[in-house]
């Protein structure tokens, strides 16, 4: 076999490790020299050049350009790269926008396209005036103000945070035809910066009845949680700060609640009350909205954990190829439970697998991008991830999820949430005229 | 991941704030603030009851108070609107989240009043007296027959309530609690 391999990629095969095309990963590894190889193998472009077009000066090499601006924001040309809006016009519901996973890269989410969910509407805070106050079964009840709390050791850590119906348009019982911001965008993942909540807890002192700490919102529904005194004492922080500036005013400025690997509801925005209590308060949001119906009528309660989940956001649904040749598949992986172990991708529906590339560094509880070289040969195909975490859990195949989560008798609109928690494999198809569309496999 | 190592560490320092000591150096910048300079914003009610404020209120109070602030959205006598039924008797069939009714999903009415009281009405919230608050969710749990057309609903009415749906949930993670 060693002959069968390319020399100029060193060793590094680009045979196939899996049906339809898919190549080593560890050919990506070699990177320049796979290129080389590729196009030495003549399944890159035409090394001819000849009829090529004399290059020539462009207007912007020929003008001075414009003035630098005092906050900067991308190029007018990347006007496509924004986040997709449920209430425009701000009617008397709530509010939600969609992060464009297809149209970026890498595993942090830029500040404006972070996903948002809003119950009423996105508060006008004026930071001096907001408080934060600590009080119920502690010893000492406490206020703080943002000044203050900016005086208190931090952490930074990255952190997915992804809403608990995210996904949920795969509860259809056929696939909606949806690009993956529509279907999977209600999750983004950033940095944040804070005081763990535990610090301050140091202070106000615990009274050993306090089981769960409820925490409130200084937004117009007051939104609030109940949250486990477990969590609170593991890896909860009151966020100041999303990747390096103020939180966005629509995720919760000036501060928010920030429970890594918890659904979204529970990072509690806007954050003004926690109140140590010796029951959860079945509040709203843990009663009705993030208690999923079971098929046998039942439903769960507390779920919070989101599970192990990936997805390949290029090719995605809406995005096409451009004739045969060589692609990279490229998706993002998370788990609630920590790091991600390994992600698997097929090409051909889940027939066969091959192991990606992960992108380091590989943190817990964070977007981990995946990538797996793949020789589209013109022909149909099914793009499938499958993730694992270092928990051991596996995230299920669809037929698997149904079988235990069931799915809806017909489509709801895509901007419902029919039910919640949804985290299995995705599976874009292929065309033999190169549209991908979302298929169930 | 919540290791044995992490679960020892937590308990230790569960174990050294109950006892009170400030063991690690922190920047003390917490002002101290009385439970009653916090009343205002202590809206959270209890399931077993706890928090729920002095006051009281009946069916026949609530059902102007509904038609005046309530029913633009909810629909007359709370049968739906542009926002959802609070008055149903539909039964739950399949897994959609769009059958949840008061009646059939909600495990306590303390949800009721603690939710009418923190978010409603939705342009003006917490701006009902806490009468109103109770004569609201004492007209919603009648419609419902979920008390009687009689009943008064106080802090120690409310959460004996019996909800049909209370015993039907299932924990879904109890070693996260």
């Amino acid at each position: 076999m060693a002959n069968s391999r390319d020399r100029n990629t060193g060793g590094r095969s680009l045979e196939p490790v899996a049906g339809n095309g898919l190549i080593d990963r560890r050919a990506l590894l070699g990177r320049g020299m796979v290129l080389a190889g590729a196009v030495g193998a003549g399944i890159g472009p035409s090394s001819a050049a000849a009829g090529a077009e004399p290059l020539a000066d462009d207007p912007w090499s020929l003008e001075i350009g414009e003035p630098t601006p005092l906050y900067q924001v991308p190029s007018k040309f990347e006007a496509k790269v924004v986040r997709t809006l449920s209430n425009p016009n701000n009617e008397p519901r709530n509010s939600h926008s969609r992060t464009p996973h297809h149209l970026l890269e890498g595993t942090t989410t830029p500040n404006g396209l972070h996903f948002t969910i809003n119950h009423g509407g996105v508060p006008n805070i004026d930071p001096d005036q907001h408080r934060l106050v600590i009080h119920g079964l502690v010893k000492r009840p406490l206020e703080f103000t943002l000044e203050t709390l900016s005086r208190y050791p931090m952490i930074s850590r990255m952190a997915f945070v992804e809403c608990g119906g995210n996904s949920a348009p795969m509860f259809s019982p056929e696939p909606m035809q949806e690009n993956v911001q529509a279907i999977h965008g209600l999750i983004s993942c950033a940095e944040w910066t804070g005081v763990k909540l535990s610090t301050l807890l140091e202070e106000t002192g615990i009274d050993p009845k306090a089981k769960w700490f409820i925490a409130e919102g200084a937004d117009s529904p007051h939104l609030s949680r109940s949250v486990p005194m477990k969590k609170a004492l593991d890896d909860a922080m009151i966020a100041l700060y999303q990747n390096g500036e103020r939180i966005m005013p629509g995720n919760g400025y000036p501060m928010r609640l920030l429970l890594p690997g918890y659904e979204g509801n529970m990072n509690v925005k806007f954050l003004r009350r926690i109140k140590l209590v010796d029951q959860p308060a079945m509040s709203f949001y843990e009663a009705r909205t993030y208690s999923p119906i079971l098929p046998n009528g039942k439903a769960y309660r507390f779920y919070f954990l989101q599970e192990v989940k990936s997805f390949i956001t290029s090719p995605s649904h809406g995005l096409s190829l451009k004739g045969p040749g060589l692609y990279e598949i490229s998706g993002i992986a998370y788990s609630g439970t920590g790091r991600i172990e390994k992600v698997m991708v097929s090409a051909d529906g889940g027939q066969s697998w091959a192991q990606a590339a992960l992108q380091e560094p590989v943190l817990s509880k964070a977007f981990t991008r995946f990538r797996m070289p793949w020789r589209w040969n013109g022909g149909p195909a099914t793009l499938q991830s499958r993730a694992w975490d270092e928990g051991g859990n596996v995230q299920p195949t669809r037929a698997e999820f149904v079988a235990a989560r069931g799915e809806l008798a017909k489509p709801a609109p895509v901007l419902a949430f029919p039910n919640q928690h949804y985290n299995s494999i995705t599976s874009w198809g292929v065309g033999s005229n190169g549209e991908v569309k979302h298929v169930y496999a | 991941m919540f290791t044995p190592k992490r679960a020892a560490f937590a308990a230790s320092l569960l174990l050294a704030m109950i006892a009170g000591a400030s063991s690690a150096e922190t920047p003390n910048f917490g002002k101290p603030i009385d439970e009653a300079a916090i009343a205002n914003w202590d809206i959270s009610i209890l399931p077993d009851g706890t928090g729920l404020p002095k006051g009281s209120g009946t069916p026949a109070q609530g059902a102007p108070i509904y038609a005046e602030k309530c029913s633009a959205c909810h629909g007359d006598n709370g049968k739906g609107g542009i926002a959802n039924a609070l008055v149903s008797d539909r039964k739950i069939d399949g897994i959609s989240a769009s059958q949840k009714s008061i009646k059939n999903f909600i495990g306590d009415a303390t949800t009721v009043f603690d939710f009418i009281r923190r978010a409603m009405p939705f342009q003006a919230p917490h701006s009902l007296t806490d009468d109103e608050v109770y004569a609201l969710t004492a007209y919603i749990l009648a419609e419902n027959r979920l008390i009687g057309g009689n009943d008064v609903m106080d802090a120690q009415t409310l959460p004996k309530v019996k909800m049909p749906n209370r015993d039907n949930f299932i924990i879904r993670f109890p070693d996260r609690i």
